[in-house]
């Protein structure tokens, strides 16, 4: 390993650290019972078998969204439609579910992959209009996400609507389209290997594949990649469809794995979640697992802590905005890194000197 | 004179790249003398000014100012301790007239709000007057020419009380008469006390104004000499190592078919000028073609057109009798074209990505080295390290990041990737500009094996030396125009290719008619 990776790891894990600090010394501040609630944060997914089982289940469609992001964001696109396209997955795989008739095992792989080609067209919207309109991708995603979020109530009200349930959702979906549930004592589903698998997928896409390489120098240098001979309008596209198949993926999985009914009636913030998964693995979709493993055990930990005890989950916010700003901090242990760069410099100098 | 005023001790400075810039040096200045500051491209001169001037934090070092100690944190506190600098590109806003120029940051104010133009305006007059320069500071900077804007710099650092000027390379941009003015408003600032840092690299004109000369090579210290007791030769061999400049084994050319033809091609600026205009010439299979110029005058557009990263421009280029307008940069590439970008930052590699990702955008499309969909990792591997070993690259593995590479370093990491493909055209922008000596000239023998071996190449460059040295033949750019185009290189001096350059002499019968050998 190079000094430049420890470095990374070094920050990540001082950012994290750094944040837990700032989080605790709030909750000494402000609870009547701070040290119960920083053992329930930190230890209570572990107390059950249940409870961890939230921490995996929570953990599955930070996965698709973190990788999905982490391919958009390769082409050094800001795409942020993966809300709506995550979004439009769950309705879509309801849709499906509710109107075909298939056998088992195809019927829920038919639904995601009709949930993964609407998720496409969610990002690939916003790409195209750059492409033909040179209009800003971040504020086109941005405001395709509330049309996706409308369309979305639309069709719930008016084609899928159970009128005999309390409440504005669904029919329910059958089983035979639902995802089965793997460990008794938990509702962590077949959804999990498809997370995983496709995790593995997207590092082999990105890192392995000649698309993947070409999304990566378009994202890095999009001048250089032209001048290399890289179509980069249509690798920046490709890239954002790929992306958005899998936020389409991610939100038909989820619904078919953790829901009986399609409830969605607001955005679920998965989009924004991607981007503190993908901040935290550097882009690579490897790494987006641990991530999430994370980002899942922290919240389900939160969520814990905040119905034993005084402090609200909210706090679990503050320590993910800490941890963001220090690893995008380019300056957060620049000086120490400088250290390290000089003191290899210096070593190399004096090899010389002894040749 | 015999005061010292600076001096600065064993500085080290290694920049983030790990790149060690300055290693160990010790620089004296006496007051009012002109010293020369020689060395090489990136042999350290302007990062241990940028030291001095409180741009670049020392790894190690003093710096001792009038006899006290400074530690100079930012150029504000060096132009507070009575130190300004020259940059090589001007520090200066276009739309602003000279006199706002010079006051910037330090205006006369008026009713505590807003700047008192007229006493700005007084200001700038007054402190031209008293060193003699001549210039209108109610005219926008914009508007002038070269020298005179170099001129408002060299104000700007009075007007804030500068003792010790630092110029880096003051020349480069400026014409022989400009310099010679230059050069006797440095010797009127030296009679009035001031104490000038002389950046450069070319050694008459260190001969012609300065008092001593440090000379430095690889970030160290080569000495400094009265300039009186020093001939060029030594300098010279001191400052490059070496004693006369590597003049390249060539055979005598070996013509083959026309490779390249560019018919009246013209390139109009965005803002209306025209960049190139009317240039027709052939370049063929086993020649150098060199394009000599002073940066500016139309190089860069044309190497834009000829590879494909542009297609906005009149009349007709060719390259193996196909359209260029008519193919993107992918089948140019495919058809045999490489391409050395001028900025190898912004063209040429991708920094944060590793040599091996940097030495196959070119060519991983190929079946030797992918599948319809996988890359085949393993023969990019053993290729990309068999380039390293050829190119000479100094890296600790192909994972390394491009970006933690020297300058010499990345452009042979470029120039390996361009002629890994077996080029039949090569488009060599500045090719070795800002490299260190060796890695100069193990291209230059690189390219002409290339045109041993049948290749064409068009060498676009303001390096008098390289130009010369390689060329076959060489034309002159000159306001997007050939001002010259000859057979002869041999024989031609750099003095002469010089008039050229800056537009004094032109060919006339060059005028509208279509070049071919």
């Amino acid at each position: 390993m190079n000094s430049n990776t420890k470095l990374n790891i070094l920050r990540i894990v001082l950012s994290v650290l750094i944040a837990l600090l700032i989080s605790f010394g709030i909750i000494f501040i402000t609870s009547e019972e701070p040290v119960k609630a920083i053992i329930q944060l930190l230890t209570g997914p572990l107390q059950s078998q249940r409870r961890f089982g939230n921490v995996i289940e929570a953990m599955i469609p930070l996965i698709f969204t973190g990788v999905g992001v982490s391919i958009m964001f390769a082409a050094n696109e800001i795409n942020l439609a993966g809300e709506g396209a995550f979004h439009i997955g769950g309705l879509i795989a309801t849709y499906f579910a509710l109107n075909t008739v298939l056998p088992p095992v195809i019927s829920p792989i038919a639904a995601i992959v009709a949930a993964g080609l609407f998720g496409m067209l969610v990002t690939g919207v916003p790409a195209v209009m750059k492409i033909k309109t040179e209009s800003d991708v971040l504020v086109s995603s941005l405001m395709m996400n509330y049309l996706i979020l409308y369309f979305s109530n639309y069709v719930l009200n008016n084609m899928l609507r159970d009128p005999k349930a309390g409440a504005v959702v669904s029919y329910a979906v059958p089983d035979i389209t639902k995802f089965s549930t793997i460990f008794p004592g938990t509702r962590i589903h077949v959804g999990l290997f498809i997370a995983l698998a496709v995790a593995v997928v997207g590092y082999v896409f990105l890192y392995k594949t000649k698309i993947g390489y070409e999304i990566r120098i378009t994202g890095e240098n999009r001048d250089f990649a032209r001048y290399s001979g890289i179509n980069t309008v249509k690798i920046t596209l490709i890239s954002q469809l790929v992306g958005g198949f899998i936020f389409g993926v991610g939100g038909g999985v989820e619904l078919l794995g953790m829901y009986n009914r399609f409830t969605w009636t607001s955005l679920l913030g998965y989009g924004w979640d991607a981007i503190i998964i993908t901040t935290l693995a550097k882009k690579n979709p490897i790494y987006v697992p641990f991530a999430a493993f994370f980002l899942a055990y922290l919240r389900t930990g939160a969520s814990i802590m905040s119905r034993s005890t005084d402090v609200a989950t909210e706090i679990v916010t503050i320590t993910q905005g800490i941890i963001i700003l220090l690893v995008v901090a380019e300056q957060f242990l620049s000086k120490y890194k400088h250290k390290i760069i000089s003191r290899e410099a210096r070593a190399t100098l004096i090899e010389k000197e002894g040749e | 004179m015999g005061d010292k005023v600076l001096q600065m001790n064993n500085i080290m400075k290694i920049y983030p790249n790990g790149v060690v810039a300055v290693e160990d040096v010790t620089f004296e200045l006496e007051k009012g003398e002109i010293h020369a500051l020689l060395g090489e491209n990136g042999a350290g001169k302007s990062t241990l000014m940028k030291v001095l001037f409180g741009i670049e934090t020392p790894e190690q070092g003093e710096i001792i100012l009038n006899g006290c100690k400074a530690d100079i944190k930012s150029p504000q506190e060096a132009i507070k301790m009575g130190i300004g600098m020259v940059h090589q590109h001007f520090m200066l806003v276009p739309s602003l007239t000279v006199a706002e120029n010079i006051v910037l940051g330090v205006e006369p104010i008026k009713s505590s709000l807003f700047i008192d133009e007229e006493k700005a305006f007084k200001l700038s007059k007054e402190i031209a007057e008293i060193y003699n320069f001549d210039i209108d500071v109610t005219e926008r900077v914009e508007e002038l020419p070269v020298g005179l804007k170099q001129k408002v710099e060299i104000l700007k650092a009075l007007y804030r009380g500068a003792d010790i000027l630092i110029l880096d390379e003051p020349t480069a941009v400026l014409t022989p008469q400009e310099t010679e003015e230059l050069f006797v408003q440095l010797k009127k600032l030296k009679e009035k006390g001031h104490t000038i840092i002389f950046i450069s690299h070319k050694l008459d004109e260190i001969k012609e104004i300065c008092d001593r000369a440090t000379i430095m090579r690889n970030g160290r210290s080569k000495g400094t000499f009265f300039v009186k007791d020093i001939s060029t030769a030594e300098m010279s061999r001191l400052m490059v190592g070496r004693d006369v400049v590597v003049t390249f084994d060539k055979k005598p050319v070996e013509l083959k078919e026309t490779v390249l033809k560019v018919r009246n091609l013209c390139i109009t600026g965005f803002t209306g000028i025209k960049r190139v205009d009317d240039l027709s010439f052939d370049v063929k299979a086993g020649e150098i073609f060199g394009i000599a110029g002073v940066e500016g005058n139309g190089q860069g557009h044309l190497a834009e057109v000829l590879t494909g990263l542009s297609n906005k421009y009149k009349g007709e280029i060719t390259i193996f009798d196909r359209d260029v307008k008519k193919h993107n940069i992918r089948e140019l590439r495919d058809l045999g074209m490489a391409h050395i970008p001028e900025d190898r930052m912004t063209f040429g590699c991708a920094k944060n990505m590793n040599i091996m990702d940097n030495m196959f955008t070119n060519q991983y499309h190929k079946p030797e080295y992918s599948g319809k969909v996988l890359l085949k990792n393993k023969k990019i591997e053993s290729r990309v390290n068999d380039l390293i070993k050829e190119y000479l690259v100094k890296c600790k593995s192909y994972k390394q990041n491009v970006g933690m590479l020297s300058g010499g370093n990345i452009q042979k990491v470029v120039v390996a990737r361009e002629f890994s493909t077996d080029p039949k055209i090569i488009i060599a922008n500045q090719p070795t500009r800002g490299i260190d000596v060796g890695a100069a000239s193990f291209i230059r023998q690189r390219i002409i094996e290339f045109r041993d071996a049948g290749c064409a190449i068009i060498l676009i460059s303001a390096d008098l030396n390289e130009v010369l040295e390689l060329s076959d033949r060489l034309a002159v750019i000159y306001k997007g125009k050939f001002s010259g185009v000859f057979n002869d290189v041999k024989n031609l001096t750099e003095a002469e290719l010089g008039k050229y350059m800056l537009g004094i002499k032109r060919d006339d019968r060059l005028e509208g008619i279509i070049y071919e050998q």
